[in-house]
């Protein structure tokens, strides 16, 4: 390195290194909602310093399409920071497809501009940049069409498709393979562009909306291992430390997903989703009988409790009847009554989706309590309201080993006092699976749309002003 | 091998196990607003892009990169802004000041 190079050098590095540890608080920080926002200031600041120690970079020729690139991006990125909190599962895949992309397209140029004299390690590297960031990209995409309903929710099966995926995955890593051992045959690369690409659709063909928290977590572990490759290839530790944060974080997530959907991890690996679930839906019980309730006896048995547990579940949010919801919650504890809230894990469409929907209608987090620290209380619970939650509170989880989700782990609402439960009518949920629960004795059906039925709860008890 | 690689495997096994050990413990409350906000990080990808869109060594080069700054950049600024929204919405029902 010469002497005049070496000066701005040390101060990109120096400033690389600040970006590195300012990353690292900033995940750290997010631990607890104190500290979390201090984690995004960090983020910035981390992410300013290291553009800025970029823009330093001696090699540099010309700045005015990196000026015109970020004013772009940025015009992007706004209403994408914007957008409703109902959205948020659909704009975190589209940000993963963003990621990806951008490693992609990098990867890209650089092998242009290296090649023929690529070395077997950089060119190893390269292309798992390179495959994992197209099928990321595609497959986000496909996950963002999905959620935001563009494209058909249903999941679609076919006889052979894990043969057909994995065939996919294993050409491109036998073309890749090929491309390490000899660099300079360069009409081979787009294959490895082209090969993950359909790879990425097909993956997500066969998920259904129940597994979008898994798939999503998935992803996001894909972007982030791309972006760690990509680190390796331009020898820059700030992306490696970045992708590797990233990578974990999405490791982690799709491994506390697949546990509350009680899926193997290998089973989330090779994207075998939705098979569990397409197995068993018979109707079964149809001559059994269910109890149901009016609004004004829900509201009665409300108010006369002491300790009510509010299950929520993704028809609460398709029914955008979170902010009754924080009615109901404010009617009850005015009068007395100790209202939480129970979250599965998977609840929603992304993980913690949940919380963040009840947390913008108002309700306060310290009451938002999750699975396996409120279970123990539901024998101790007067009535445990469930609204739009169905597979998640389903017994047959617990004992019946013929039931398709057997082992999953779930809420325990039945062992409530009283169980009430808000559906729009006796078909089955999303995995087509018939749930007990409805049949029990202590269990009400409350017939209706969430936010209306809620919404007559709340007219009942504001009309009914004596204290129980 | 050269010596740069071997320093990149050893800042990666490192930062992967740093990576669990601090996500380990962050909240089920706050998933969501930590993958926007690890999404966010992510874009540092955007350095590497900004070199390739600077040193315009190829026309392709230069095509590739701007895409990829935009991509990049939009990711960074939409993440930190959302992941900041939601933050914004967690309130407890203790009071936090006296």
């Amino acid at each position: 390195m010469n002497t005049g190079f070496a000066g701005s050098q040390t101060a990109i590095e120096f400033l690389y290194l600040i970006a590195s540890a300012l990353f690292i608080l900033s995940l750290k920080w997010m631990s607890a909602p104190q500290t979390a926002r201090h984690g995004v200031w960090a983020g910035e600041i981390g992410m300013v310093a290291a553009i800025a120690g970029t823009l330093l970079h001696r090699g540099i020729v010309d700045y005015r399409w990196i000026a015109i690139a970020l004013v772009i991006g940025s015009g992007i990125g706004i209403p994408l920071g914007l957008v409703h909190m109902t959205a948020v599962p659909q704009r975190t895949a589209l940000s993963h497809a963003f990621g990806a992309l951008c490693v992609t397209l990098v990867g890209t140029a650089e092998f242009y501009l290296r090649t023929p004299s690529v070395p077997h390690f950089l060119m190893a590297v390269l292309s798992m940049e390179v495959i994992l960031g197209s099928l990321t990209f595609t497959g986000s995409l496909m996950a963002a069409g999905k959620l935001q309903e563009i494209l058909p929710q249903r999941p679609l099966t076919y006889q052979g498709q894990n043969f057909v995926n994995l065939s996919l995955l294993a050409m491109a890593i036998v073309v890749a393979v090929y491309l390490v051992l000899h660099p300079d045959t360069r009409q081979l690369f787009p294959a490895i562009i082209a090969i993950p690409l359909i790879f990425g659709v097909l993956m997500i063909v066969p998920i259904g909306g129940a597994d979008m928290p898994t798939v999503i977590s998935l992803l996001n572990s894909y972007a982030g291992l791309s972006a760690a490759a990509m680190g390796f290839v331009l020898d820059s530790k700030l992306l490696i430390i970045a992708g590797a944060l990233d990578g974990s974080s999405g490791f982690i997530l799709s491994v506390i997903m697949s546990k509350a959907m009680n899926r193997s991890f290998t089973n989330v690996l090779f994207g075998a989703f939705g098979q569990v679930q397409a197995s068993e839906a018979e109707g079964r019980g149809e001559d059994k009988t269910v109890r149901s309730a009016t609004a004004e006896e829900a509201a009665g048995i409300l108010a006369a409790a002491n300790r009510v547990v509010i299950v929520p579940g993704y028809g609460m949010a398709v029914a955008q009847a979170q902010h009754k919801v924080r009615e109901l919650y404010d009617s009850l504890s005015k009068r007395g009554v100790e209202v939480r809230f129970a979250i599965h894990p998977v609840a929603g469409r992304m993980p913690g989706h949940m919380n963040v929907l009840l947390a913008e209608a108002d309700i306060p987090y310290d009451r938002l309590i999750e699975m396996d620290e409120i279970n123990g209380d539901f024998p101790q619970t007067d009535v445990a309201l469930v609204i739009g939650a169905n597979d998640v509170t389903n017994p047959s989880a617990r004992s019946d080993q013929s039931s398709p989700i057997y082992g999953m782990p779930i809420l325990d609402v039945d062992k409530a006092r009283t169980v009430m439960v808000i559906k729009r009518s006796m078909s089955p949920g999303f995995a087509g699976i018939d749930n007990p629960l409805y049949y029990m004795d202590k269990t009400l059906m409350l017939f209706g749309d969430a936010k209306s039925f809620v919404n007559r709860i709340v007219h009942e008890l504001s009309g009914n002003t004596h204290p129980h | 091998m050269n010596s740069g690689l071997i320093d990149g495997l050893f800042v990666f096994m490192l930062a992967g196990f740093v990576g669990f050990e601090v996500i380990r413990r962050v909240s089920p409350l706050l998933h969501t607003p930590l993958m926007s906000l690890t999404n966010a990080l992510d874009a540092i990808a955007v350095v590497g892009a900004i070199v390739l869109v600077g040193e315009q060594k190829s026309k392709l080069a230069l095509a590739l990169g701007v895409v990829a700054v935009i991509a990049a950049t939009s990711n960074a600024v939409g993440g930190f802004l959302i992941t900041d929204r939601m933050l914004k919405m967690f309130k407890t029902s203790r009071p936090t000041k006296p």
